[in-house]
């Protein structure tokens, strides 16, 4: 057993109001710069849709992440032999057109026009040229369904289902859609660092954060195909690759990243999981249904007494095992089971993991006529807006039984909170939801509350970074005990 | 005096530029060095560009390098003349991918806007030193014949002789080739400009990733060594005073 902790997130999609304000901090602090406007390493889509960069999902395309090959896995468009073949030219790499032109407006010009008979207009410019430019695509182009014929019809989540639900999706009266915020996943099995020819990526071994080293990045740009969730962006201006950081200066000190503290329906959260390091390969390569459940298996107990004990001989920390028995990210993932990861079937164990969203039917229409009253409250997991298989194709390679369970415990959290607050259900029918979801009272209570009520410090338990014992693998203490600052560059010694 | 300035003063100069240029580069500038790849801004002209420049000069760069290394082993493959022709056909059809492939880059510079905002000064000089090169490397196949077999009479003891320390260029000085001196002397410019311009990028062919594991995680320090260690204090000198 080789014990790691990795810093591990948890996205609940029922409480995401799309305000995408997590972007706009995220942009603010690292993305605001030459080459990196086009750069989004939070973005927001609204699903069903494209998202960006377009078709990203679509590995027929981009030809990223891993494949089963025998009893292990191989790199789908990248790799060794691969990727040193293609270095001339990568032939799957999504160009500047697959994400939009970067633009602003000449703001000036409505101060500077001469006087005329016609109103002076801030002309869109290119950011990348600096000429005039008609904006085709933007970011979030496809926002709430905007555009939908081109954009949400396109989705590729959609080729599990038959014409019939698709077309169904897509009446008027039952169209519905929620939104997806998706940064880097910090995966345990990366493909960009595998991808990588320059050796450029790596995974840091405290808090397993993912981050490309700028001086050692070349530009071959291997690991911008081989992410299968495209967070690996290519900065034009400067010839390096670049990627969400997870805020790692703001974790070290304590604090939330960006995007997470920033979060206004605070959907985010943040914590330790204690993971198996021997098992990726073995979990990566298991067939499909499976993956989600043998993802589950990797991340260990941390309240398990031989867990503790591991962990501490691998070196981590009483503090860092403490923040993975407070974890939310623990609860939501393994002793609740709500939260699933996004495209398991990418086989790069991704660690941001998603709570659906429950999408119920509150209404039909007949004849024209708006019916909110139904037989049930919320009309039951088998008339949910979107269909299930929709849902599995992203949350759980397929298989659908898996999203049935989770919503089925959604559900049961609801009913169960319905019967505490306005008691308007009968105590059969609850007991009968908790009972199939296997969900008891005080759970339902603590899901609610995690849910609803979490406190900041509850969503983000953030690991110490021991920063103050790091010294002591550098020099001993001992001895430069009385001495200030760096030490010396040169002896203290007379000289000649 | 100039065939001595050309040939002896301008390698010498050139290769001690490299030397210690892209060391020191590589040291103590390294985030300036990489390939700066525009295939993001414009893919679909760079394919057809790229590929046949970068593999033509991939075989020309080992063709030169064997005749320099084993100029009796190319001698004795081209004692036949079917053997001699195919090698120089090969030879030659790789220095015309490699001109066709620098032509349609140079071109779409010149078109694509947006590849354009990225072209530096340096990116200029070296696809004039590159233009230089390789028209000079195509007239010197086609008008001086059968080059795989004459470079071990004229270029490979020159070359030679350089590397010993020893520059013998009455060999080089005597061949009636002005194409052959401008090759040769925009050869040894080239290396010599390599720290100031992307071809740089060439000495940091990631070979390396052949043998290196694929996943990669690095740890800042050694947290099970602080946890277990029992001697990192005691008689351990530190290292920075």
């Amino acid at each position: 057993m080789d014990i790691r902790s990795q810093v591990s997130m948890v996205f609940h999609l029922d409480k995401c109001i799309g305000c995408h304000t997590c972007s706009i901090a995220c942009k603010n602090i690292w993305t605001d710069r030459k080459g990196a406007e086009y750069m989004w390493w939070n973005n927001v889509e609204t699903k069903p849709g494209t998202g960006y960069p377009t078709k990203w999902e679509d590995q027929d395309i981009y030809k990223g992440g891993w494949e089963k090959n025998g009893d292990s896995v191989s790199l789908k468009g990248a790799g060794k032999l691969k990727g040193l073949k293609n270095i001339f030219h990568n032939p799957h790499l999504p160009v500047l057109d697959d994400y939009y032109e970067p633009w602003t407006y000449k703001y000036q010009d409505l101060f500077t026009a001469p006087e005329g008979d016609d109103q002076p207009t801030a002309r869109p410019v290119s950011l990348v040229t600096g000429e005039h430019m008609d904006v085709q695509a933007g970011p979030n182009w496809d926002d709430d369904l905007g555009g939908s014929p081109d954009y949400a019809r396109q989705d590729v989540n959609m080729n599990q289902l038959s014409a019939a639900e698709q077309e169904a999706m897509f009446q008027l009266e039952r169209m519905t859609f929620f939104y997806l915020p998706r940064i880097c996943n910090h995966c345990l099995n990366p493909a960009c660092v595998a991808s990588c020819p320059s050796g450029a990526i790596y995974k840091r071994g405290e808090d397993g954060i993912v981050l490309i080293n700028q001086e050692r990045c070349r530009a071959w740009r291997m690991c911008v195909t081989a992410c299968p969730y495209k967070k690996s962006y290519y900065n034009w201006h400067t010839g390096k690759s670049e990627k969400c950081v997870l805020c790692y200066p703001r974790l070290e000190s304590g604090q939330a990243p960006a995007c997470f503290h920033s979060c206004v329906g605070r959907i985010r959260y943040l914590g330790v999981m204690l993971y198996d390091a021997d098992k990726i390969e073995n979990v990566a390569s298991v067939p499909e249904d499976q993956l989600v459940d043998a993802q589950m298996d990797i991340y260990l107990d941390p309240f398990d007494p031989e867990v503790i004990r591991q962990a501490q001989l691998n070196g981590i920390a009483d503090s860092t095992i403490e923040a993975a028995q407070k974890s939310p990210v623990y609860k939501f993932v393994k002793v609740w089971k709500l939260a699933l990861p996004l495209h398991p079937e990418f086989r790069t164990l991704p660690n941001l993991f998603y709570v659906p969203a429950l999408l119920p039917t509150m209404a039909t229409v007949s004849s024209g006529v708006y019916n909110s009253t139904s037989q049930s409250l919320w009309n039951g997991i088998e008339r949910n807006r979107l269909p299930m298989k929709y849902l599995a194709s992203l949350f759980s390679a397929g298989n659908t039984d898996k999203i049935v369970e989770v919503m089925k415990r959604l559900m049961a959290v609801r009913i169960h909170r319905r019967g505490v607050t306005v008691g308007d259900l009968n105590s059969s029918e609850i007991s009968s939801a908790m009972n199939e979801a296997g969900v008891d009272a005080e759970t339902a209570d603590a899901i609610f509350r995690l849910t609803s009520l979490a406190t900041f410090d509850e969503r983000f338990v953030i690991p110490p970074a021991h920063r103050e014992e790091s010294i002591e693998i550098l020099e001993s203490t001992a001895d430069v005990k009385g001495n200030t600052g760096f030490g010396f560059k040169e002896k203290p010694a007379r000289g000649l | 005096m100039t065939n001595y300035l050309l040939f002896v003063a301008l390698p010498y100069l050139s290769l001690g530029i490299f030397l210690i240029g892209s060391i020191y580069r590589y040291r103590s500038r390294e985030f300036s060095v990489s390939s700066i790849s525009s295939e993001f801004l414009e893919g679909r002209k760079l394919f057809w560009g790229s590929q046949p420049f970068h593999w033509g000069l991939f075989f020309l760069f080992f063709g030169h390098l064997i005749a320099f290394l084993f100029p009796k082993a190319v001698l004795a493959w081209n004692g036949q003349p079917v053997r001699l022709l195919i090698l120089e056909i090969t030879a030659f059809t790789f220095g015309l991918s490699t001109f066709i492939g620098v032509i349609l880059l140079v071109n779409r510079r010149l078109i694509n806007r947006r590849v354009q905002i990225v072209t530096s000064k340096m990116d200029v000089v070296v696809f004039v030193v590159l233009l230089v090169q390789i028209i000079s490397g195509l007239l010197v196949a086609y008008h001086n014949r059968w080059g795989s077999s004459w470079f071990a009479a004229f270029i490979t003891p020159y070359l030679r002789s350089l590397f010993v320390f020893d520059p013998q260029i009455e060999g080089i000085a005597s061949v009636n080739s002005l194409s052959l001196k401008i090759h040769v002397v925009s050869a040894f410019t080239i290396i010599g400009i390599i720290p100031f311009t992307r071809f740089m990028h060439f000495l940091v062919y990631p070979l390396d990733y052949l043998w290196r594991s694929y996943q990669q995680v690095i740890w800042s320090w050694n947290r099970k060594h602080i946890r277990t260690s029992r001697s990192h204090s005691e008689g351990r000198q530190s290292t920075n005073n």
